[in-house]
């Protein structure tokens, strides 16, 4: 190959004056952790409401959490943060459009909205089918002792039903770890972007997608040494896992 | 609330979004489902082999895949394949490479990450006894894949293959990053050309949602009448 | 015909076949009984290389299991196998079921495939159903095509393990039959079953196995009539007092 390496470019400085190449990829690194961490928390909301939703019998929540499932998995996540993004300013009131435009880091408030929103969908049919795969018999013994059914929910069907579906769970956080990088298309300067900004302002193509490469290998590879410390933290002994 | 925007952009655009646009998407969808679904066969097999060099192989290609975003990797192959062309044809620069050619191999060697675990647990559920009667029928290894175990494999994992597929569909959309002429790509044009980000964007919004729907619907009847003849 | 040398087989730490040795003579039918356990689905399995073992050797027709140069997919197409399970292939027809094998390992044409399937489908009183799939039969009549697709290729000898454990009881006596008449038409048969009536019936030879050995290799008269070992005694007393 007629490619002229030069490992020594990440450590020259990026013309956008705010340190070396090196620097602006961890500084993007940081922006994917957070944009991820943020969308996360949001997910796992949204997808406990939806998961809960689904399993309750009663004609509108169920159907009303299944809506919401169908759109957002059936809408591809670039153009669901297009529409957050240049659509629904647009059609706020003029005011409030105005306000939310001229937001500061709007990117990284979208990228957060956007991305929550549609793991959150992914997680609420995890936590569906993990409440559907313990045994009947957890509501009705709950219900027994005179807990309410929100009650029900929230000490004895969901503590068991987050830890049955653990391992997915640790697979749709990869998701979205990897989903931010989609956010550079509405000016998110995450990893991907700043290894693309890289590779413009140094043509070095290589050096710039290895080194990002790299870093989204190691994040992967730190998410799953966490995810599995927690799983044995708070494995119950007689409760499997989920497979996924 | 609509009254400031004009929905006839999309009625005049129509042609040159499903001509170009539509028709881009779904046939890099189809042939690199199909090209997917082969490397990910042959990658599932090298997992599932009795050589430990095929099993590494085979995981390290599948988990550092399925460890990187799609939008990396589309940058990799996108500036990567000329230098690859001019390696494999010995020329004196960098080939470029066509779009749709870029695009499909990009799709077809990431997916085939994904269809390859789809393939291993179809393998793996068939009963061992299977390949035991293929073996004592006399048949090799190549022709008990082929006839009994990959065909009863495929047709178990056929909805989860072609779920895999209405992702692929979605990811494509993705291509948006090297500007090609996909569907969201040509409609992003229009948008830009015009300035009609609100119609354009919405207007993709329920095609894509549309399509997908519609495929999953299919996918769930097909579920149902397989349970049924099992 | 099969010649069992000295074979041992261990699972890791576990020895599932001590030192057995016997044999097979052309047309002759041997039944193997044992408890469950008792390694004797293992054996019967080594005899066409579905399973290794480690140590010891295997012949069959002249052709030794551990010699490198042996082609087993050639080997087993010669030696008929008839599974606990069945093992059809779902996914095929009846007849694509038997033809299979007659036309990707024997090369045989789609005709003559065909017509050999048609007349051991005839045999096995099937031919009503040559188009249907497997799973649109009863286990016995599973049992009867698998009988059958092994005969179409041919083999010199058939090995059976366990055909009928996997029956439900009324549909146990089908496949039998058509078993014991294989037997009088002077197939090689090794048969690993529990059926000791069948036993009686046809058997030359029974070997009974336990916890890996082959505790009795006795001719039907000698074992039936005077077991030498005690484990033999027992478990022929606890299997026929019904």
């Amino acid at each position: 190959m007629s490619y002229n390496w030069n490992w020594g470019i990440l450590l020259e400085q990026s013309p956008e004056g705010i340190g070396s190449y090196l620097y602006t990829l961890w500084l993007g690194l940081q922006w994917t952790m957070l944009v991820a961490a943020g969308a996360w928390i949001l997910a796992l909301a949204v997808g406990s409401v939806l998961g809960v939703a689904r399993s309750l019998p009663g004609r509108w929540f169920s159907p009303l959490a299944t809506a919401y499932v169908e759109i957002f998995r059936n809408i591809p996540l670039l153009v669901q943060l297009f529409l957050w993004y240049f659509v629904m300013p647009e059609l706020l009131p003029r005011s409030w459009g105005l306000w939310v435009k001229q937001l500061p880091n709007a990117p990284l408030y979208t990228a957060i909205l956007g991305i929550g929103l549609y793991m959150g969908s992914r997680v609420g049919e995890q936590l569906r089918a993990g409440i559907q795969a313990l045994p009947r018999g957890q509501m009705m013994a709950a219900t027994a002792i005179g807990l309410t059914v929100p009650q029900a929910f929230r000490f004895v069907i969901l503590p068991q039903a987050y830890r049955i579906i653990l391992p997915p769970l640790t697979s749709e956080f990869l998701n979205t770890i990897k989903n931010t990088s989609v956010a550079l298309t509405i000016g998110l300067l995450e990893l991907t972007a700043r290894a693309r900004a890289m590779q413009e302002y140094s043509f070095q193509v290589f050096e710039a997608f290895t080194a990002a490469t790299v870093l989204y290998l190691l994040l992967n590879i730190a998410v799953t040494f966490a995810m599995r410390l927690i799983e044995s933290r708070v494995a119950v002994p007689g409760l499997g896992v989920l497979k996924k | 609330m609509f009254s400031d925007f004009d929905f006839g952009v999309i009625q005049r655009s129509l042609p040159y979004l499903i001509k170009e646009g539509l028709t881009f998407t779904l046939t890099l969808t189809a042939l690199s489902t199909i090209g997917g679904v082969i490397l990910g066969t042959l990658i599932a097999m090298a997992r599932l082999s009795s050589y430990r060099v095929l099993q590494v192989a085979g995981a390290g290609y599948v988990n550092f895949l399925r460890s990187l975003p799609l939008v990396l990797v589309i940058f990799w192959f996108y500036f990567l394949m000329p230098y690859i062309l001019q390696w494999v044809t010995g020329a004196s620069s960098p080939v470029p490479v066509g779009a749709f050619a870029s695009a499909l191999i990009t799709f077809t060697i990431f997916e085939a990450a994904y269809f390859s675990e789809i393939m291993r647990a179809g393998i793996q559920s068939i009963p061992r006894g299977q390949p035991a009667a293929a073996a004592a029928l006399g048949m090799n290894y190549w022709q008990s894949m082929w006839y009994i175990i990959l065909p009863q494999a495929f047709r178990n994992m056929l909805p989860v293959i072609l779920t895999q597929t209405i992702i692929l569909f979605q990811d494509t959309s993705l291509v948006y990053v090297v500007s090609l002429p996909d569907f969201l790509g040509a409609a992003s044009k229009v948008a830009q050309r015009d300035g009609r980000l609100v119609e354009m964007y919405i207007f993709a919004a329920i095609v894509y949602f549309i399509i997908s729907f519609f495929a999953s619907w299919l996918v769930k009847r097909l579920q149902a009448r397989i349970a049924i003849i099992r | 015909m099969i010649e069992i040398d000295n074979v041992s087989k261990w699972y890791g730490d576990f020895n599932v076949l001590k030192h057995c040795t016997t044999s097979v003579t052309k047309g002759e039918v041997v039944v193997v009984c044992g408890p469950s356990g008792s390694g004797k689905s293992t054996l019967i399995k080594t005899v066409n290389g579905l399973e290794e073992f480690q140590e010891g050797d295997i012949r069959v027709d002249g052709t030794a299991l551990k010699d490198k140069s042996t082609n087993l997919p050639k080997l087993r197409s010669r030696v008929g196998m008839v599974f606990q399970h069945f093992e059809l292939f779902p996914h095929l027809k009846i007849t694509e079921n038997l033809c299979l094998g007659q036309m990707k390992v024997l090369g045989r044409d789609r005709e003559t495939a065909m017509k050999k399937a048609t007349a051991l489908l005839e045999r096995v009183g099937l031919e009503a159903h040559a188009h249907k799939f497997p799973g649109q039969l009863s286990g016995g009549q599973q049992q009867r095509v698998a009988i059958a697709r092994a005969l179409c290729m041919d083999p010199i000898v058939m090995l059976f393990d366990e055909p009928t454990s996997a029956l439900d009881p009324e549909m146990v006596n089908e496949v039998l039959d058509v078993m014991v008449e294989l037997a009088r038409e002077g197939m090689t048969m090794m048969v690993v079953t529990h059926e000791m009536g069948f036993a009686r019936k046809v058997a030359n030879r029974v070997i009974f196995m336990d916890r890996g050995e082959i505790v009795e290799d006795a001719t039907k008269d000698d074992f039936f009539g005077k077991p030498r070992s005690e484990r033999a005694q027992q478990f022929l007393s606890k299997i026929l007092t019904h």
